[in-house]
């Protein structure tokens, strides 16, 4: 099972790899959502695929009296896909901003913080 | 698993009784960072209040940084585990005198740049969050600087990205949406990468508290898994702390937004990177560290140069202190590439094992702790000297109505204190003594060599040499030569005119501006001139990051 999931976050990866290598933010932002959906994924894999109870312990008990599921994995999921949300959502406005401003979603054409021909500095005094 | 020994477990993994009130001090920083960013957020409709409720909460952060570290340094680590967990369960909250070092000069810088506010930045735009979104980020940082969790370590580094986005895209200018793009784009991969590296360092030690990932790790054998992880974590860390080639973020984007929030994103967010490169490299995977000591002497060295060159091409000033920033980080990774014990006595127990191994190993050790005292207080150095360099940039555009080198001119004349200033702050970028930046280097040079990289000690001076004909260029173009337009002009009565034109008076609150140049400014001269006193602490810390006994016992020994 961990082998297969492996796999999976590898096509992951590489899918989203190929967006991120992209020109146009919209197809980096696919590539972003990817990313993080993998590393979630690869989260949960490493935290090993065992028992599939619920980490869940009941009213009476203070302890688990069976072999649970590892919920710390989960616990560190969850904190990524909040986290990984609100950057997206983030990146989505300020994306949809620049294009707005800028008429381009190209990166090659987004040059106004960096100008092409900028000339030589003042090389005397 | 028995069910009946519950209370043995509870007191397994409980600590008993309270915490103590002097513990409350370790989680205060962030505590107070969060207290008053949400209380702005509250009073967002008293814009007028907020740089006043703000100082005092800056001044508060910064005496609570010096009580933590003033308690570190007589008390050494100081551990506090949340919800009353014992380590390693819970969160922990570790601060070494590293941390204490990095969380003290942060909440300095974090003052002088909210007082620098005060008058240039306007109101819409302090309607637009600047305090609030200054103090999360600070909060960000602060917690970066003391977490003993490295999953933690994560979070905080999300926590302060998101606040530095609200404030870079201040004033949401054309350019800045276009440098805020790649900014948070290429940052989001590169805590992401951390991510991934957390996520693998998981399923390989089951644990994520650094005193524990430390424990294991030295009983790990050396094996790709870890290589691995360190190289995951060498490559996040160099894209967060832009060096090179994972630099190009940093001068896409840091002339962008507002002076004041350039200078606290140059002085604080690479060093945070900085921060966990020397945490995670050396404290957990110190025989990895070693290995990929070349790697990183290439890194450093080749950062400093483009820094160095990057500075001397450009015709902006804010540009040009971008490469200035990157250029120091190479200079702190020189320290991080110094060779450990194992390579060095591995390289000479050729002729005879057994003695070489035991005499050059005491000898190595210390050459790594005289690297790495170096670093810390280069990185610390840097934070301020960035800091106001980017300050002093704003005050010079202010005055001179232009940041182009181009068009500058004759500040020298009209405003020879700042200009003065200016010059000391530029000295000590350059690494000239009597300022603060040339006994690191010296430390740095010194352990490079002893640890036989001449040829990086000679790229630090080189690199040294090449930021004096940085700074001079700055200084000889903006300050010293008279304005070039009053040059060129026809007669004497259009250059009068031309000067009254450009130069502005300094209007009310912005005297202001001068007093955080000035506190930095002491610094920048207390740690040249006598620097004792910072020295015997950054070899505290490096001391204690090299050999985490006291960091490890802090947290496993008390456990309150």
């Amino acid at each position: 099972m961990e082998t297969a999931l492996s796999f999976v976050v590898a096509c992951l990866f590489g899918t989203s790899l190929y967006l991120l290598l992209s020109k146009h933010i919209i197809r980096m932002l696919l590539g972003v959502v990817l990313l993080g959906n993998g590393v979630n994924l690869l989260i949960f894999t490493a935290g090993r695929i065992g028992p599939i109870a619920p980490p869940i312990i009941p009213d009476d008990l203070k302890i688990p009296d069976s072999a649970i599921a590892n919920p710390l994995p989960q616990a560190l999921i969850l904190t990524a896909i909040v986290i990984s949300f609100s950057f997206f959502s983030f990146l989505l406005v300020l994306a949809y901003r620049a294009y707005q401003d800028l008429n381009t979603d190209n990166t090659d054409e987004m040059r106004l913080a960096e100008p092409k021909d900028q000339g030589l500095p003042p090389l005397g005094y | 698993m028995a069910i009946g020994n519950i209370e043995v477990l509870k007191a397994e993994a409980m600590v008993k009784g309270a915490v103590a009130a002097s513990d409350y001090l370790i989680v205060l920083p962030v505590v107070t960072c969060f207290i008053f960013g949400a209380g702005l957020l509250m009073l967002r409709k008293r814009i007028d209040w907020h740089p006043w409720l703000a100082i005092p909460g800056f001044t508060l952060l910064f005496g609570i940084d010096v009580a933590l570290l003033v308690k570190v340094a007589a008390q050494g680590p100081q551990t506090m585990m949340m919800g009353g967990w014992k380590p390693p369960f819970g969160i922990a909250f570790t601060v070494d005198l590293m941390g204490a070092l990095f969380v003290t000069v942060a909440g300095f810088v974090a003052l002088a740049c909210a007082i620098y506010a005060v008058a240039s930045i306007s109101a819409t735009e302090r309607r637009y969050g600047f305090y609030p979104f200054l103090f999360l980020m600070m909060g960000g940082v602060s917690g970066a600087f003391l977490t003993g969790d490295i999953f933690n370590l994560y979070v905080w580094f999300e926590v302060l990205l998101i606040g530095s986005f609200g404030l870079l895209i201040l004033g949401s200018e054309h350019e800045q949406l276009d440098g805020a793009t790649k900014y948070c784009m290429l940052n989001l991969v590169g805590t992401t990468l951390f991510l991934i590296a957390t996520g693998y360092l998981y399923g390989i030690f089951g644990t994520l508290n650094m005193a524990d990932i430390a424990t294991k790790a030295a009983e790990m054998p050396e094996d790709g898994a870890v290589y691995t992880l360190a190289v995951l974590y060498l490559v996040a860390f160099s894209l967060k702390a832009a060096a090179f080639p994972l630099n190009s973020w940093l001068p896409a984007s840091y002339h962008t937004p507002r002076f004041v929030v350039s200078a606290l994103f140059a002085g604080l967010l690479t060093k945070v990177g900085v921060y966990a490169m020397i945490r995670v490299l050396l404290m957990l995977f110190p025989p990895e560290r070693a290995g990929l000591a070349s790697v990183i002497a290439w890194i450093a060295g080749l950062t400093m140069l483009v820094g160095a060159l990057g500075a001397l091409a450009q015709t902006d000033l804010r540009r040009l202190l971008n490469y200035v920033v990157i250029a120091g980080i190479g200079t702190i990774l020189a320290g991080l590439a110094v060779p450990s014990m194992t390579a060095v006595s591995s390289a000479l127990s050729v002729a005879d094992p057994a003695t070489a191994a035991q005499s050059v190993a005491a000898p190595a050790a210390a050459v790594l702790q005289t690297g790495l005292s170096g670093s810390i207080y280069y990185a610390l150095h840097s934070i301020v000297v960035m800091t106001g360099l980017y300050l002093a940039a704003g005050t010079a555009a202010y005055l001179a109505g232009s940041s182009s080198l181009a068009e500058m001119g004759g500040l020298w004349r009209r405003h020879p204190l700042f200009a003065a200033l200016v010059l000391v702050l530029l000295f000590a970028v350059s690494g000239l003594p009597p300022f603060s930046g040339f006994w690191p280097k010296v430390a740095l040079v010194r352990a490079t060599i002893t640890a036989d990289m001449p040829w990086l000690a000679a790229t630090i001076l080189v690199s040294g040499f090449l930021m004096t004909i940085a700074s001079a260029r700055v200084f000889a173009l903006a300050f010293w030569r008279p304005l070039p337009a009053i040059q060129s002009a026809a007669s004497e009565s259009e250059a009068a005119r031309i000067e009254a034109e450009t130069f502005q008076a300094p209007g009310p609150g912005r005297a202001l501006s001068l007093v955080p140049m000035l506190g930095l400014i002491s610094f920048v001269i207390a740690a040249g001139v006598w620097p004792e006193w910072l020295a015997r602490l950054t070899d505290g810390a490096a001391a204690g990051v090299i050999d985490p006994a006291a960091y490890l016992s802090s947290v496993f020994g008390g456990g309150s």
